[in-house]
């Protein structure tokens, strides 16, 4: 059995404790960067991170990302949309087209 | 060019014939693979940006109502009220098989049934605006959850779309040419060893015939 797990600043990830996944607020991007890989090693299967924290864990993230398991996804934080996830959707059809023909305009 | 090393023989000859074979079975499957992939993928694709629009959205207002609710009371009553959750959410992964890749297939169960164990406070001291900012969130982790599976799918079917497509290519642009190629090169030393040692048995035919008749003498 997984868990799920929401890792951001406090301001933008404490509703997601009521609905009874797990929040792990964090500061500073190298706690961030320690804290995801001991939940992906500790049996969470999806991990939602914000925005802001995963530009600076891009190296982290990357790692995860032929695993099954955990699924890292992007989700925006309190400061808003960077769009960073919508980038990474565009990102993997440029990966396995070659070209983004999907969502170019 | 890899022909140069190689040496005409007819075993080589048969042994590059049947890499050809394999090669060109082998192009031909993985072609197919990856047309049936690309074609998942791209329904997928389009589904993700729907589900990651309507997430985004969805946790973007439910932020503002957050904020909201923060500003109708104070920090510390809040911060008691969201501090012990009442519900907990576990997820079951299944592994479904799409063309060889494995996709994972969440499905969620809550501790309890109950839908309004979101709510794990009680009403006294909170203002409403936080009952209808949990509701919000609540009402888009179906869609978050959706939208794992999907994202998480279309990173690996798009790694292994870029990996069989990098060995259609390779068997195309370079094993299957350079098999024809030694073919080629194979037959063509072979009939010119036939051709030689053909001229080679009339000379020797020529000079015996000349030895046993003298036919020059008699001219």
């Amino acid at each position: 059995m997984y868990k799920i797990a929401v890792i951001g600043d406090y301001d933008s990830i404490y509703g997601f404790a009521a609905l009874g996944l797990d929040t792990f607020p964090v500061t500073t991007h190298e706690e961030a960067g320690e804290r995801l890989h001991v939940l992906a090693a500790k049996g969470y299967g999806i991990i939602y991170i914000t925005e802001a924290l995963a530009a600076e864990l891009k190296h982290e993230i990357a790692r995860y990302q032929g695993q099954l398991l955990p699924a890292i996804i992007q989700i925006p934080g309190i400061s808003g949309n960077t769009g960073d996830g919508v980038r990474g959707v565009k990102k993997s059809v440029e990966q396995a087209v070659g070209s983004d023909i999907l969502f170019s305009n | 060019m890899a022909s140069t090393q190689i040496t005409p023989t007819r075993m080589e000859l048969t042994k590059t014939k049947k890499k050809l074979a394999t090669a060109r079975r082998g192009h031909k499957l993985l072609k197919d693979k990856r047309d049936e992939l690309m074609r998942q993928f791209l329904d997928m694709a389009r589904e993700n940006m729907e589900l990651r629009e309507k997430v985004e959205a969805g946790i973007l207002s439910a932020n503002k109502n957050f904020v909201i609710a923060k500003a109708g009371m104070d920090e510390a009553t809040l911060n008691t009220a969201l501090m012990a959750p009442k519900q907990e959410v576990s997820l079951n992964v299944d592994k479904r098989n799409v063309m060889s890749v494995n996709i994972p297939a969440f499905e969620t169960k809550t501790r309890t049934a109950d839908a309004n164990d979101i709510y794990s406070y009680g009403f006294a001291f909170t203002s409403s605006d936080l009952d209808g900012a949990v509701k919000s969130l609540a009402d888009i982790l179906p869609d978050m959850l959706k939208l794992a599976e999907r994202e998480k799918a279309c990173q690996l079917m798009a790694a292994e779309i870029e990996k069989t497509r990098r060995r259609v290519n390779a068997l195309e642009h370079v094993i299957i040419p350079e098999a024809q190629e030694t073919i080629k090169y194979i037959t063509m030393k072979l009939d010119e060893n036939e051709r030689s040692s053909q001229i080679r048995l009339m000379k020797v035919k020529d000079m015996m015939l000349e030895e046993a008749h003298h036919y020059s003498e008699r001219a």
